[in-house]
């Protein structure tokens, strides 16, 4: 099981604990993670499901490749992170 | 007259009352988020708020009960015959907010330039595919204050809410008569200074910064474009320039007056790359004789070393002509109780103001 931690950012908005979840994929792990939070889908993907433009997933110490089908793969010990760029103002 | 404001700013909304004889704030939301468009329609009150990184989210709130999220306009899966849009077929702020005039219908103006119905109040939205998808809208090209087209007003038929006027930022002023099955864009009139002699005229090369509609005269709509003010007495379709605005034809504002067709206000700046108010005097400039001539109001407001700019949405007058408020890149936020004659400040010093609306109007 792969486990995924969300940036403290999103708990403003709605709960974001991290959680483990099945997936060989990227894709397939977030699935899981929305089906269980349908709110939470719109603020990582946009209307076209790919990876919304100043959010970041690393996986473990790599930066997603990706960013539209989400499809890399996953292993079971794999640490997800997802995190937003910082811009100012 | 309405006494409720909303101040949709960078970073929160705020509600102002009137309390002790003027007003102040009494109530605040979404402290630290932008919020891009506020209604309120007297039962139930929307805010749109533009999260950037996590997208734009919707927020209704019943009466004075607590606000929740709700449904949000959502693009369809862009199909492969589709692919070389320009434009991305996802969400990127709403920017217009309106009530559809029948039931619980909403109306919906994006960047990128979607136009989006909902029937439940915001639970649900749907594209209006027939703008989306015509071929024009890949004309649909310009900055709009961002990177996108965007839709900025929507004016309904106070009495047909099946006619419906959208204006878009860079692409002109398009017309439906049938809740938006079709689409046609209608303004002669106006001229784009920058475009090529040849096509300066064109439809939709005109940039529209935003359009009023006098709501007991729904054929008079005034519009505050790129190049000038324009006054249109037939919905839309034929605009003349109000050439005698003054101290300057720019901006982005306008609001009109709701009773009086003859009445509208703007709030003039310096023209194109500055964007700054003429000479550091924050003015407002009001017409009651349908523009052949205007009155530059000041009294209250910042007179020396301002440099407060009005965004489209940040000048609104209540449901009677007598309230107005607007709000400023600075944060600045003038009230006036007398068709603008004169505008005082409550006390606050607010974020950059987006959009500000009186309840019910």
């Amino acid at each position: 099981m792969a486990t995924i931690v969300f940036t403290r950012a999103l708990e403003r908005f709605l709960p974001v604990p991290t959680v483990e979840v099945e997936g060989e994929t990227l894709d397939a792990a977030l699935a899981a993670v929305f089906t269980a939070q349908p709110g939470l889908r719109s603020y990582i993907l946009d209307d076209q499901g790919a990876l919304r433009r100043h959010i970041n997933i690393f996986i473990n110490d790599r930066p997603v490749r990706d960013r539209i089908r989400l499809s890399d793969p996953l292993g079971p010990d794999d640490e997800v992170y997802v995190i937003q760029a910082l811009t100012g103002g | 007259m309405s006494d409720r404001i909303h101040v949709g700013t960078h970073k929160g909304l705020f509600e102002l009352g009137r309390r002790n004889g003027g007003w102040d704030i009494v109530d605040t939301a979404f402290l630290g988020e932008p919020v891009s468009a506020v209604l309120d329609t007297g039962e139930r009150t929307y805010a749109a708020l533009d999260l950037g990184h996590f997208g734009t989210k919707l927020w209704r709130r019943e009466g004075g009960g607590d606000w929740r999220e709700i449904g949000v306009p959502t693009f369809p899966p862009q199909p492969e015959d589709a692919a070389d849009d320009p434009h991305p077929w996802t969400l990127g702020k709403i920017w217009a907010l309106e009530p559809g005039g029948k039931g619980d219908r909403l109306w919906a103006g994006t960047m990128p330039g979607g136009l989006f119905r909902s029937d439940d109040g915001g639970d649900s939205w749907s594209l209006i595919e027939a703008l989306w998808t015509m071929p024009e809208r890949r004309q649909w090209w310009g900055v709009a204050g961002g990177e996108q087209p965007g839709i900025h007003s929507v004016l309904v038929h106070p009495e047909v809410p099946a006619d419906i006027r959208v204006g878009v930022s860079v692409a002109g002023l398009w017309a439906s008569t049938d809740e938006g099955a079709t689409w046609n864009i209608i303004n002669q009139g106006m001229y784009n200074e920058y475009m090529p002699p040849g096509q300066q005229g064109d439809p939709i090369a005109q940039d529209i910064h935003r359009l009023a509609r006098c709501r007991a005269h729904p054929e008079v709509m005034w519009c505050q474009h790129h190049n000038g003010v324009f006054r249109s007495e037939d919905s839309g379709a034929n605009w003349r320039e109000v050439t005698a605005i003054r101290p300057s034809k720019f901006g982005f504002a306008v609001a009109a007056h709701p009773t009086d067709p003859d009445t509208a206000w703007v709030v003039p700046a310096i023209k194109d790359e500055k964007r700054i108010p003429v000479d550091g005097k924050v003015v407002v400039a009001r017409t009651r004789d349908g523009g052949e001539s205007f009155d530059v109001l000041s009294h209250g407001l910042p007179q020396r070393h301002a440099y407060d700019l009005v965004y489209r949405h940040a000048l609104a007058t209540d449901g009677e002509g007598r309230r107005l408020v607007f709000g400023s890149t600075s944060g600045g936020l003038w009230i006036s109780e007398d068709a603008g004659d004169s505008w005082h400040t409550p006390e606050m010093r607010l974020p950059p103001v987006n959009v500000t609306r009186f309840a019910g109007a």
